[in-house]
């Protein structure tokens, strides 16, 4: 009982088998079949102001919820416009899909008006990627699209379809089987390396986990909390694992790495064994390699195989997905306990006091002045409101550093950051994404006056699909990293770094039609925010900072994570 | 020494780019390639010659192995395995060579496949270092055009090889998905 209909009818058809509710995109040229299709279709289209955009609400849609984003560009500039949000996707593991329009096969490699090789530009920036030439592949391609983004590692997969696909009509037939041969996803884990890791986790007197967007991105915080309380191991979370375990549980460390904490990072190089769970040993949490974790044995589970000793060799490796291995571990872990009675173990004991003096040493703790708003202040304050529960989104730099120390992620896929590719502009679009996926819930979207200019077009699209995002715009009137930088290794010689001219928030929101407002005093502070997050809509705060601060504990480029420059130096005191 | 990494990947459009983008993204050269279909139409062997470290070869067979197109990629290096490699020569010969030119053809084991007043076509086949030995040596009889196919190699072990069985799409099957059930 197959039906003729048309391609661009077809992906609809395919798209809603997949589950998708809404498209982030921006039509054109040759997508105009597709919209024409989409005009009498239930699927939502959020028209965004820039395809990057697209990529990244789709992003924001897929961190929050886990399902898997689809964006949709038109051929050539579209399609180009997308690349920098495929990268990030693909840097951060996110699953989503990106359609893009491509010129009608006849005209392909003909210089046509908005031809752009997009099969070739986006191999790289992409998990897979399809160019559909013939009306026939459709079905199936899209589907394999959608599982090849959501399983395994995720990552973005793209379609560029032709304009006569779209046009052309074929008898449709739902596909019920996908082949992929040479997919291989490996879940379950080693049965004897999970016994044995479990072993060690008991033998380890300085035993440290070490949680990453893995846990995250497979759903397994219930069972990473199950872990981390049988072994009782003291738990750092990266910058992509925040949320991964609640930061208000007791067994919860903060971020390590180059602006992780002391007491994180003191026991990343303390530690006799590592529990690296979903992590990739980025150069951003080891700091000098060969001088990361020295005393470590490694306990790596990845469900990516080419992660496994990547940049650290793995001691005992296990290629599984977390939400069935750490189930696993945690069963060998209590059956092991059972068989030796559980003893005490004076070791850890004495571990869990070391690492809490480190945590009292020098802990991550928000900054206040009576003259000026602090920036580590704000995040105190936003702090002080999500109580671990409101979505963040951030941009890159000082402010996504500060919002990652200081603000508590009690659940994972609250914190949205662009973690691997560190793109500016990431911070308001994805933060409409994730509102879209979750109306009812508080999304801030903290942001420095840089990466803000950069995602300006947006302030229509949350205006026009009435999404009440708070933009928190941390501002101290520099690109704040870059400074932070210039200052401490480049002789304070600042360099294209000034950010003048920032707009009038009040003019700038007004135009669009909402309310925007300064901030200056720290007095004023608590209160502007409670404005911001009262008030019915989408709400622009610019918060002014202290110019100049800088982001502490730093590790320099280069450097052992144990090496951290704990706050500014301070002037030798006059004898 | 040359590395030899052995490919079995779906006869693709862009499969190609996907193997030899893992390659360039790492700066690494390639320094020769053949490919061509199976006993399956629907698969092509590839054999791709490169100098790398063995780190950073392990870890490019195993993003290899990820490709969605690969079935598997295999480094050769490691275990027993045959490889060739064809060499077609023109040599332009005096007349008074001619004779030590065939000699030397027969030692290698080279077949004369044209010959001309000028001089002779050869072709042969042999391991790189051999057909680097037989190049060197017609090189001294004097002007030489050499083209090289490339190695092709096989592996003396037999390698499992596992694919993936076809993923059911039925309407249940992917509400559950959703539902996290799988």
């Amino acid at each position: 009982m197959s039906q003729l209909m048309s391609g661009a009818k077809i992906l609809l058809e395919c798209l809603g088998r997949e589950g998708v509710e809404v498209i982030f995109g921006y039509p054109g040229g040759v997508t105009l079949p597709f919209y024409d299709a989409l005009y009498d279709h239930p699927i939502r289209h959020v028209l965004v102001r820039h395809e990057q955009n697209a990529a990244f609400a789709a992003q924001g849609y897929a961190r929050s919820t886990g399902r898997v984003g689809v964006c949709c560009a038109t051929s050539g500039p579209g399609a180009t416009n997308l690349v920098t949000g495929l990268v990030d996707a693909m840097m951060d593991s996110i699953p989503i899909v990106a359609l893009t329009g491509q010129v009608s096969t006849k005209l392909i490699g003909t210089d046509a008006f908005q031809e752009a090789d997009t099969f070739g530009i986006t191999r790289s920036a992409t998990k897979h990627n399809y160019l559909v030439k013939n009306i026939k592949d459709l079905p199936a391609v899209i589907h394999e699209a959608f599982y090849i983004a959501a399983s395994g590692r995720p990552g973005p997969v793209l379609i560029d379809v032709t304009k006569d696909v779209f046009m052309g009509n074929a008898h449709y037939e739902p596909v019920n089987s996908i082949h992929l041969p040479g997919y291989k996803v490996y879940t379950e884990g080693h049965t004897g390396q999970i016994r044995r890791a479990a072993q060690m986790m008991l033998e380890a007197e300085r035993p440290l986990v070490y949680a990453g967007g893995g846990i995250v991105l497979g759903n397994a915080h219930d069972e990473l909390k199950e872990l981390v309380e049988l072994i009782d191991a003291p738990t750092v979370c990266t910058l992509m694992g925040l949320g991964g375990l609640s930061c208000d549980h007791p067994n919860f460390i903060s971020m390590p790495g180059m602006h992780g904490s002391y007491a994180a990072n003191m026991a990343m190089s303390g530690a006799d064994l590592l529990i690296a769970l979903g992590v990739r040993f980025d150069d951003r949490v080891t700091g000098r390699l060969a001088a990361f974790a020295p005393h470590a044995k490694i306990v790596h589970v990845d469900i990516d195989p080419a992660e496994i000793s990547k940049n650290r060799n793995a001691d005992l490796p296990i290629v599984g997905d977390l939400k069935r291995v750490l189930p696993k571990l945690s069963a060998n872990v209590k059956e092991i306990q059972s068989e030796t009675g559980n003893p005490e173990r004076p070791g850890l004991k004495q571990w869990w006091k070391q690492v809490r003096d480190w945590k009292e040493e020098h802990p991550l703790k928000p900054v206040y002045s009576t003259s000026e708003i602090k920036p580590q202040h704000l995040m105190a304050e936003i702090d002080r409101i999500s109580n671990g529960k409101a979505i963040v989104t951030t941009d890159v730099g000082q402010h996504q550093m500060w919002a990652a120390q200081l603000i508590r992620y009690n659940a994972p896929r609250l914190w949205i950051n662009s973690g691997g590719l560190g793109s500016m502009g990431f911070g308001l679009p994805s933060a409409i994404g994730a509102q879209f996926a979750n109306p009812d819930q508080l999304v801030f979207s903290i942001v420095g006056d840089g990466g803000f200019q950069m995602s300006l077009p947006e302030l229509a699209t949350l205006m026009n699909y009435g999404l009440p995002v708070k933009i928190i715009v941390m501002n101290n009137g520099y690109l704040g990293m870059v400074r932070q930088w210039q200052e401490l290794f480049y002789n304070n010689r600042l360099c294209s770094v000034t950010l003048d001219s920032f707009p009038d928030p009040a003019l700038l929101a007004g135009a669009y039609g909402f309310k925007g407002r300064t901030v200056e005093q720290p007095s004023e502070l608590a209160e502007a925010l409670q404005e911001a997050i009262q008030y019915n809509g989408p709400y622009l705060l610019n918060v002014k900072v202290t110019p100049t601060e800088n982001v502490y504990p730093m590790v320099p480029a280069g450097g052992a994570i144990n090496e951290m420059v704990l706050g500014p130096v301070q002037p030798a005191p006059v004898a | 020494m040359l590395q030899i990494i052995s490919l079995l990947m779906e006869n693709k459009a862009g499969a190609l780019m996907r193997v030899t983008g893992l390659l360039t993204a790492r700066g690494y050269n390639i320094d020769s390639l053949t490919v061509a279909r199976t006993l399956d139409p629907g698969l092509s062997r590839m054999t791709i010659a490169v100098d790398i470290e063995p780190h950073g070869r392990r870890q490019l067979i195993k993003q290899m192995n990820k490709l969605i197109n690969v079935l598997q990629a295999t480094d050769l290096t490691e275990g027993p395995a045959v490889t060739r490699e064809m060499v077609l020569m023109r040599v332009r010969a005096a007349q008074e060579a001619r004779t030590a030119i065939l000699k030397e053809a027969e030692i290698f084991g080279a077949r004369v496949v044209d010959s001309t007043i000028e001089g002779f076509a050869l072709e042969a086949t042999g391991d790189i270092e051999k057909l680097d030995e037989f190049i060197n040596i017609m090189q001294s009889y004097g002007e030489i055009e050499v083209t090289r196919s490339g190695a092709v190699a096989v592996s003396l072990e037999a390698k499992k090889l596992r694919l993936s069985p076809p993923i059911p799409r039925g309407e249940t099957v992917m509400a559950e998905e959703k539902n996290g059930v799988v």
